[in-house]
């Protein structure tokens, strides 16, 4: 203490410091001590007594005691006056000398009280940091598989040029078949398992739309009328670059077929687009949607009534081990349909068949959602088992982009 | 569609290998479903003799057969098929034999108190064909403990292909061959089909079709020949092990050849016993109420859209789909009359379905048979009948014409590069079309091209195209990039998709997980939910608990926290944002965002936790995801209404509708109705809320993308508050209306910081305290200016609500 070495003069014998309320002040009229006596006997009290304040509380009573109104060296102060001239000044500076150096100590010691009280604070106010927290709401929601895939659908396809267009669950007969070639009768009609619904006043049957291609024929067809809604795609004019995503509807239920699932179409209308680049935009798709450098596609002839020439298109794979690898191996997996645009098609969209041409794909979303993300059973998506959804959804703020990446 | 190796190369001169052929197949369109050298996949199987089958003591269906099957001892066998019985020979499997239709070995075991030591099999236990009604039945001179594939022939390679609805002419083993040879695999070889010369007048007239002209007629041309006096019976192995190989059950000679030429040309024909038609056959359609005894022995009811062909005592075959048991030809037939007909494809199919009956002749006759083979193919029958039984024909007896496209193609070459990509020489084009049989003329640029009768699939340019390229193999089309419109594209989405994008990732950030439920739901759910008409039921559900279309997410979701409620989870956080089906018509159709909370699955957190009490959901928890969703979208959900108009399902205190004017509602919230959580057998407390994101306005064009400027004020802000005493009634958003609108330009913000009721505030009133923040913006505001703004809140506030303030 710093205060304790500018000590002038040995005292005689130790001061027990007396209790604060009973500190005496030393007495002018009985005066039987010298002043130099007075001084070294208070200094040595007090500076006992700010030693041992045990807090802020402590000191503050021993500050309010030596240096207060009624403080014992506000005492000795206020004996000056009666001082005579020559002794006072002598006793001025050693009393005032007294009063700071008290001072002094005073504020010395509060700094080590209040030092001692914030320790002390601390330490009482320790918590065990291995309490588990909630989940944070973002740890905790989910974003449904079938949502993520279409988002990095869009992602890639969007980056290529293309826009999304849709039309509704609730369909002609016109428009889910009809117009896209398929005859009354045909034996393809049959194939596509249709929900009908009960007729209205009006006798007319409409149906669930079994796959997302009525889509098409509503952006291609020319005409001037508006969409019935805002969210239906309005009728465009060549060049057309479009995706479908949508719910569509068969009735069939088995392990690998539910009575609704998720299709997206693609359709490009213009006056040059061919098989060749057809290839192209499923190849570029397929390699950014799997996240693989290569894909090996083997297309295979097929039929649909909406397109002419058709193909089916299988995708390399290897399904040796629990997971299926797209891009290497020796399985074929079929994938999508394909083809270019069939004339009559074209031509019911009111477009010159010699004059415009285009291709057409689909696929199934639930299904390329299974083969990239491992999901064993299609009717679990639709079940909405919160342990499912837990495990296969995504993190809300997982957004699919091409720049950060589709998937983490 | 199945067929062996060896039966092809009786089509086509070929060297290429099973494998070879197999790739090819899939090249050209005809996809190979699976190639299987069946003596390898079947060698373990053996010819047997069941030598005694009898009931078994404890099961109804079950037999114990002794079984010999050349071990020189008797193997106990339990055999549930119906045609188990004593001294039937069949085919066994020893234990220890994998059997393909099943997926399974077999083993020793013990079925119901009695030893089974392998299996008696069916065709589709063997992949021999579908049928698996009853094990394999043989002749009763099969020698036993035989390897079966040896006995059946059955030791090559089998193809499956699979065959698209346009492709008839590939439904024969020669259609393939001229598609392979047409790919230059080999060369087709052609079958005799040259008239057979009669012995003499037919003894059946030609049918007459009696159809009156409104009336379906599926007919178009029938051919039949009578052959008298042939002898019927087993037909030769070669022909057995054909049929077995490919999973038919050889049944006699004539019978036999109907199948060879159906399966072999793609061209169905049908076998009548002559001695057992019963006067003049004739075409008609079927009359109400009568029924056909078909040969799968089942039997059919007929209506007056379905062609038959019948005698004076009704109906001996469907046209088109399948015999009649009645006229069938057996070992006993010593008359045969051919039929080789021509249908309408259109109607064999609507028959088909409306019969559920799946044939081979249906197969191949609602995909189109060759018109041009109707009399060729039953010159092709009768000279087979000819060398396998003998007798006599006797001259054909035709009716009716058959119908054929004829289609002329005028085809510029250039078509294949622009359709394709691919450039083909003018040579190889004519080559490839040569070969699928199309007759060309004209030279130059554009040919004229005739379409053969096997191809009625083909019309157009765009369908000759196709052949071009199967033929020289897609994989051979230059990969070619799609040349872009603008290099960095635009804005893709509309608003609707990217409000849906917006709610599902706001929704997932405040800890929902993401349903994707069922767009049908039971017909009580949807009424309950304000749906259920008629026009949005389905008419052929299928199933009950999925027949009319959903006009609100929440009986998706709600049955969703029920079932993962009996699967232990109680506090569950859903939503959904999809579509709702308010009417049939497209613009019924919108696009919702709705979620529930149910027990304690608050924002944050649920269930017991040393930080908290685990609190029920509540209306404040719907309101808050639902202002949050509106907020992600551009909406604050202080400046739209919120109005105490709870929807149905909601508790009616608690809940209320989001509105923007008196017209647009754009969502509900509110906790569920306590009767509803009973009705729809759920447990626990649930929050829920619904948002019509079609309802959402669209947002304004501005005409630049500049934020409104920031006017900063450098004074402080200052706040006052203020305690009224209201009617219990008087809503707080009242209030806060009444006291934002007092001075718009000082008060920046109003608060409610407490409200409470109880008896010191009066019966049926309440307090509602606010704090008022003003900021000032040029000067600091005096005691005067701060007093007049005071009274003026108070003012619109006592005015507004009826209340007074708190002193």
């Amino acid at each position: 203490m710093v205060s304790l070495s500018n000590q002038e003069v040995g005292h005689t014998g130790p001061a027990t410091p007396s209790p604060l309320g009973k500190c005496r002040m030393p007495s002018l009229e009985s005066f039987s001590m010298s002043l130099e006596q007075q001084i070294s006997t208070l200094r040595a009290e007090l500076s006992a007594a700010i030693a041992a304040a045990a807090d802020e509380a402590g000191l503050d009573a021993v500050r309010v005691a030596a240096l207060g109104k009624k403080g014992s060296v506000s005492a000795l102060l206020a004996s000056l006056g009666s001082m005579a001239p020559e002794e006072r000044k002598s006793a001025g500076p050693a009393i005032n000398g007294l009063k700071s150096e008290i001072a002094g100590l005073i504020e010395a010691a509060s700094t080590v009280l209040k030092a001692k009280a914030l320790d002390a604070r601390l330490a009482a106010e320790t918590v065990d940091i291995t309490l588990p927290l909630q989940p944070a709401p973002t740890a905790r929601g989910r974003v449904h598989p079938i949502s993520q895939t279409i988002d990095e659908i869009t992602a890639i396809f969007s980056d290529m040029g293309f826009s999304i267009a849709e039309g509704p669950d609730i369909e002609t007969d016109y428009f889910n078949f009809t117009a896209l070639n398929f005859p009354e009768g045909h034996p393809a009609r049959e194939m596509h398992d249709t929900f009908f619904m009960k007729p209205g006043p009006d006798g007319v049957k409409k149906l669930l739309r079994t796959h997302t291609s009525p889509v098409q024929m509503r952006v291609m067809q020319r005409g001037n009328e508006k969409p019935a809604a805002s969210y239906i795609t309005p009728r465009m004019d060549p060049p057309i670059r479009v995706v479908m995503p949508g719910r569509t509807y068969r009735n069939d239920s088995d392990q690998t077929h539910t009575p609704m699932f998720h299709q997206v179409e693609g359709l490009v209308i213009d006056k040059s687009s061919h098989i060749g680049q057809l290839r192209w935009v499923l190849e570029e798709f397929l390699k950014a949607y799997f996240e693989v450098p290569n894909v090996t596609l083997r297309f295979r002839p097929s039929f649909f009534p909406f397109t002419e020439p058709s193909m089916e298109v299988d995708v390399q794979c290897d399904r040796s081990g629990s997971e299926v690898k797209i891009g290497e191996g020796n399985d074929w997996l079929e994938i999508l349909g394909c083809g270019m645009v069939h004339p009559n098609v074209i031509r019911n969209a009111g477009l010159d068949p010699d004059v415009y041409q285009g291709f057409a794909w689909g696929m199934g979303i639930d299904r390329i959602a299974m083969l990239k993300y491992g999901m064993p059973d299609l009717r679990a998506f639709f079940d909405a088992d919160q342990r499912w959804l837990d495990h296969y959804g995504f993190r809300p703020l997982d957004l699919p982009t091409l720049f950060g990446g589709l998937s983490s | 569609m199945k067929f062996t190796l060896d039966w092809l190369q009786d089509h086509l001169d070929t060297d290429a290998s099973a494998d070879e052929i197999g790739k090819t197949l899939t090249l050209v369109g005809l996809e190979l479903e699976s190639m299987e050298d069946q003596g390898k996949a079947l060698s373990a199987f053996v010819t047997a003799h069941i030598v005694s089958a009898e009931q078994h003591p404890n099961a109804d269906k079950l037999r114990v057969c002794k079984v010999d099957a050349g071990t020189g001892e008797l193997i106990d066998v339990v055999c549930g098929a119906p045609n188990a019985r004593t001294g039937l020979k069949s085919v066994f499997a020893f234990p220890g034999t994998y059997i393909p239709g099943k997926d399974m070995t077999i083993g020793k075991g013990n079925i119901r108190g009695q030893v089974s030591n392998g299996m008696l099999c069916s065709n589709a236990e063997l992949e021999l064909s579908e049928d698996h009604d009853g094990i394999i039945e043989l002749p009763e001179d099969t020698p036993v403990g035989m390897k079966y594939v040896d006995y059946a022939g059955i030791n090559g390679v089998v193809f499956d292909i699979s065959i698209t609805p346009n492709r008839g002419d590939a439904t024969g083993v020669y259609g393939i061959a001229r598609d392979l040879a047409a790919f230059g695999l080999g060369t087709l070889k052609s079958t005799d089909m040259s008239p057979v010369p009669s012995k003499g007048p037919s003894p059946i007239a030609p049918l007459p079709q009696l159809f009156s002209g409104d009336e379906p007629k599926t007919i178009r041309k029938f051919g039949g020949r009578y052959i008298k006096g042939v002898k019927n019976g087993p037909s030769p192995a070669w022909l057995q092990q054909r049929l077995r190989a490919v999973g038919l059950r050889p049944i006699n000679a004539i019978v036999d050849i109907t199948n060879l030429v159906s399966l072999g040309w793609g061209r169905p024909l049908h076998a009548y016993d002559a001695d057992k038609i019963v006067g003049q056959p004739v075409l008609r359609n079927a009359r109400a109420g009568e029924t056909l005894d078909a040969l799968d022995n089942k039997v059919y009811p007929l209506d007056e859209t379905m062609t038959v062909i019948a005698d004076d005592q009704g109906p001996l075959c469907l046209g088109g789909i399948m015999g009649g048991l009645r006229s069938g030809s057996t070992d006993e037939t010593v008359n045969v009359f051919m039929e080789c007909a021509s249908w309408d494809p259109e109607l064999v199919a609507r028959t088909g379905r409306k019969t559920g009956i799946v044939s081979d002749a249906r197969y191949r006759l609602e995909r189109n048979v060759d018109p041009a083979l109707t009399e060729p193919g039953l010159e092709l029958a009768t000279r087979l009948v000819m060398e396998l039984c003998g007798g006599e024909p006797m001259e054909p007896a035709i009716s009716g014409e058959d119908v054929f496209a004829n289609s002329v193609v005028e085809f510029p070459l250039a078509e294949v590069r622009r359709l394709t990509g691919l450039s083909v020489e003018p040579m190889i084009v004519t080559a490839i079309l040569s070969r699928l049989g199309f007759e060309m003329s004209g030279k130059g640029e554009t040919l004229t091209v005739k379409v053969p009768s096997w191809r009625p699939d083909v019309t157009q340019k765009a369908d000759l195209v196709e052949e071009v390229m199967r033929m020289v193999g897609v994989d051979n089309i230059p990969v070619e990039p799609l040349p872009r419109l603008n290099h960095v594209a635009q804005r893709m989405l509309t608003t609707i998709q990217n409000r849906r994008r917006i709610a599902r990732r706001a929704l997932a950030a405040r800890g929902l997980d993401e349903a994707v439920t069922w767009s049908f739901i039971s017909h009580e759910e949807a009424s309950r939910f304000g749906g259920g008409q008629e026009t949005l039921q389905l008419a052929n559900a299928i199933a009950s608990d999925m027949t009319d279309m959903r006009p609100s997410l929440l009986p998706g979701l709600l049955a969703a926290v029920r079932r993962n409620g009996n699967r232990g989870s109680n506090d569950l956080a859903l939503f959904e944002v999809g579509q709702v089906f308010l009417s049939d018509a497209p613009e019924g159709q919108h696009t919702y965002a709705s979620g529930v909370r149910s027990g304690t699955a608050r924002l944050d957190g649920s269930g017991r936790h040393w930080s908290g009490k685990a609190e029920a959901v509540g209306v404040f928890d719907a309101k808050a995801d639902l202002a949050a969703v509106l907020d992600a979208l551009g909406i604050d959900i202080e400046k739209v209404q919120v109005l105490a108009e709870p929807p149905a399902w909601s508790h009616p205190g608690r809940g209320g509708r989001i509105a923007l004017g008196p017209k647009v509602t754009l969502g509900w919230f509110g906790e569920l109705h306590p009767a509803w959580i009973d009705a729809l057998d759920l447990t626990g407390p649930v929050a829920a809320f619904e948002i019509d994101l079609d309802a959402l306005p669209e947002p304004r064009k501005k005409a630049t993308k500049t934020k409104p400027a920031l006017d900063l004020s450098p004074l402080m802000p200052l706040s006052r508050d203020f305690a009224f005493v209201v009617d219990k009634a008087v809503t707080a958003g009242a209030i806060l209306r009444a006291a934002r609108g007092a001075d718009k330009a000082l008060i920046r913000d109003v608060n409610v910081f407490d409200v409470f009721e109880g008896a010191h505030v009066g019966e049926g009133k309440k307090s509602v305290a606010i704090e008022v923040t003003l900021q000032p913006m040029e000067k600091t505001l005096t005691d005067e200016e701060i007093d007049k703004v005071s009274a003026a809140i108070v003012g619109a506030v006592t005015k507004a609500s009826g209340g007074v303030l708190r002193t």
